[in-house]
């Protein structure tokens, strides 16, 4: 069976050398670029080993995709090709993963509802590609502006879901999520989102990895479930699997298989820990009011803590970095000692919220907001308000005619 | 720390996952009981009792130390051979080992013959038919052994031991993780070591009861 050890301190056909992935996130060093979103998954994609990148353009990815087709151009990937729509592109993603290749692709808000079949159809053949989700809006009247209401249709896919605020999350966890899913007892694909055009189409400071060392290259024959046989599930899906038989035997069988793939869900928090170094993370948990959420959300809560902290009002963060596995008991511990639960979201429904006060005891402390959609701007200052409001204590009107 | 335990069954009508329940694989060096993390050596030991204990005691090797399909499998599968001979030498009069290999995962119709086979599908039937009590998974695909491993727990009485080339399974009883030639030699030598100090039960596995 193949070694990745083996590689180590070896060097790849465009003279990087496969370096030990922990050594290469942890102890390299580190230079300071002014990048965009899209251009740090570009650098990320050129360190990650990548076999299989497979585009179709959909704003805000699609500069994304057309620059890793620069990467095939100049040689770091394996093959790269565009796919018909969406949902093609990821059934080819099934297809790259089940030959044992290490895949990528990138979609966004009605790309991934449309190719929102073959996700759990991933999960469930245990394929450990990974997809960039940069989140915008997903219904008629169409939007391409940020919003977060995809992210909850992945919830239940069986995926990993992972929500990054900024541009260094980006280009860290994608180099880090392939290790957490390519584990064998993980083995599971994963949705590294982010919020389109805040994160994707604004420059930042992101310190990068050096461009001449590299992942070790994706090893399938630590798959949990045999490369590409034609003859047994998963692969066998449609002629005359256990699936379609009626008894119960085969029922049993499919939800004994339901059940591995989120125990392979849950296996997977002791990588995440390791990887992302929690699956949260937390300042000022003693505060009586937390802000609580993920992706840029937690920026804009960052600023409405620093203008409540000008007034004299302590306010504690909670950055949510994985949805999937969900950081239950990191969030029941983290706001035990709060009365107030703030969780302001870039969507209309509050998923979020829901996701939280089914996590923790005393869940009318929840506030579902305040919440924005369809591409709008969270200023920090709603979010002051807000708690200024829960509180009891008279806030200025942010909208109005001015009077 | 969770309470569950994972331990013989007939547990459920759809037992849980023992993941879902907070049963964590053990780390390199460990092995887990019943979900709990133990050095390596204890889970010989025990491994060793259970077979020696058990009324048909049964090696269900898979694909992956079948065929001879690398060396490393030919070398896994002959330490396999090795392993069942000792169970033969070491288990006292009344006590069956068995050898039934899992050689792959297809859907098969009817049904098996579990006389010669198991299969992840339907895993129960082989263990039934055999009325096998304490059986061992090796060289089985993770996704697979888990299926199995499950499906056994929820129907029927027999403890489940998993010698697991990757991270281990939590879903068996008992569970070595990163399996080689050495580790499945240790075994053996402990089942020798064993011989003779350990009472086999009287009763063998059966659908709906327990021993």
């Amino acid at each position: 069976m193949a070694d990745t050890h083996s590689v180590i301190g070896t060097k790849n056909k465009k003279g990087q050398t496969f370096t030990d992935t922990w050594k290469l996130m942890n102890e390299a060093p580190r230079t300071p670029s002014f990048f965009t979103g899209s251009e740090v998954i570009k650098e990320a994609l050129r360190r990650a080993s990548c076999d299989v990148m497979i585009a179709y353009p959909i704003t805000p990815q699609s500069e994304a995709a057309a620059l890793i087709g620069e990467l095939f151009a100049e040689g770091y990937i394996g093959d790269y090709f565009r796919g018909e729509s969406e949902f093609a592109v990821m059934s080819q993603c099934a297809g790259a993963a089940f030959g044992g290749a290490r895949v990528f692709t990138t979609t966004a808000g009605p790309g991934t509802m449309r190719a929102m079949e073959n996700f759990p159809m991933w999960a469930g053949a245990r394929l450990p590609i990974q997809m960039i989700v940069t989140c915008r809006g997903i219904n008629s009247p169409l939007s391409i502006q940020p919003d977060t209401l995809e992210i909850a249709y992945l919830l239940n896919t069986g995926m990993l879901v992972w929500h990054a605020e900024t541009a260094q999350d980006f280009f860290d966890w994608i180099l880090k999520g392939y290790m957490v899913s390519e584990e064998p007892d993980v083995h599971l694909p994963l949705a590294l989102c982010c919020d389109g055009f805040f994160v994707t189409h604004t420059k930042d400071v992101v310190n990068l990895t050096p461009a001449d060392m590299c992942l070790p290259p994706y090893d399938p024959y630590r798959s949990p479930v045999p490369c590409m046989d034609m003859e047994c599930p998963p692969v066998r899906m449609m002629r005359d699997p256990f699936v379609m038989k009626s008894n119960y035997i085969s029922y049993a069988t499919h939800a004994s298989w339901q059940q591995e793939v989120w125990a392979a869900v849950e296996r997977s928090r002791k990588h995440t820990i390791k990887w992302l170094n929690g699956l949260i993370e937390t300042e000022n948990t003693d505060a009586e009011v937390i802000i609580v959420t993920s992706g840029t959300a937690v920026s804009q809560g960052r600023e409405a803590i620093r203008l409540l902290d000008d007034e004299g009002i302590r306010c504690g963060l909670v950055k949510i970095k994985a949805l999937r596995p969900w950081p239950g008991e990191e969030i029941r511990e983290a706001t035990k000692n709060a009365k107030h639960i703030i969780v302001p979201e870039f969507n209309v429904t509050g998923w979020m919220a829901k996701e939280i006060k089914a996590t923790i005891p005393n869940s009318e402390r929840v506030h579902a907001g305040p919440r924005v959609c369809g591409g709008m701007t969270m200023p920090p200052e709603i979010i002051v308000s807000e708690i200024k409001t829960l509180l009891g204590m008279r806030t200025m009107s942010l909208a109005g005619r001015g009077s | 720390m969770t309470q569950y335990r994972v331990l013989p069954g007939p547990e459920h009508f759809l037992p849980p996952s023992a993941a879902s329940m907070g049963i964590y694989l053990p780390n390199p060096g460990e092995a887990h009981i019943n979900g709990v993390i133990v050095p390596e050596e204890k889970a010989y030991e025990e491994a060793a009792k259970q077979f020696l204990m058990a009324k048909v005691p049964t090696l269900f090797p898979g694909p992956l130390v079948l065929w001879a399909w690398n060396e490393k499998a030919a070398k896994k599968a002959t330490a396999i051979r090795h392993l069942y001979n000792t169970l033969k030498e070491c288990v006292q009069p009344g006590q069956t080992p068995m050898l039934i290999p899992m050689p792959d995962y297809r859907p098969k119709y009817p049904k098996i013959n579990p006389e010669v086979e198991i299969n992840p599908n339907h895993p129960n039937l082989t263990i039934w038919h055999n009325k096998i009590d304490c059986c061992m998974f090796i060289g089985v695909h993770c996704h697979q052994a888990n299926l199995s491993l499950k499906i056994i727990r929820g129907g029927t009485s027999c403890y489940t031991i998993a010698m697991c080339a990757q991270a281990g399974h939590e879903d068996a009883m008992l569970s070595f993780r990163d399996a080689s030639v050495e580790k499945i030699m240790n075994l053996a030598d402990a089942v020798k070591r064993l011989k003779g100090t350990v009472n086999p039960r009287l009763t063998s596995a059966k659908s709906g009861a327990s021993n």
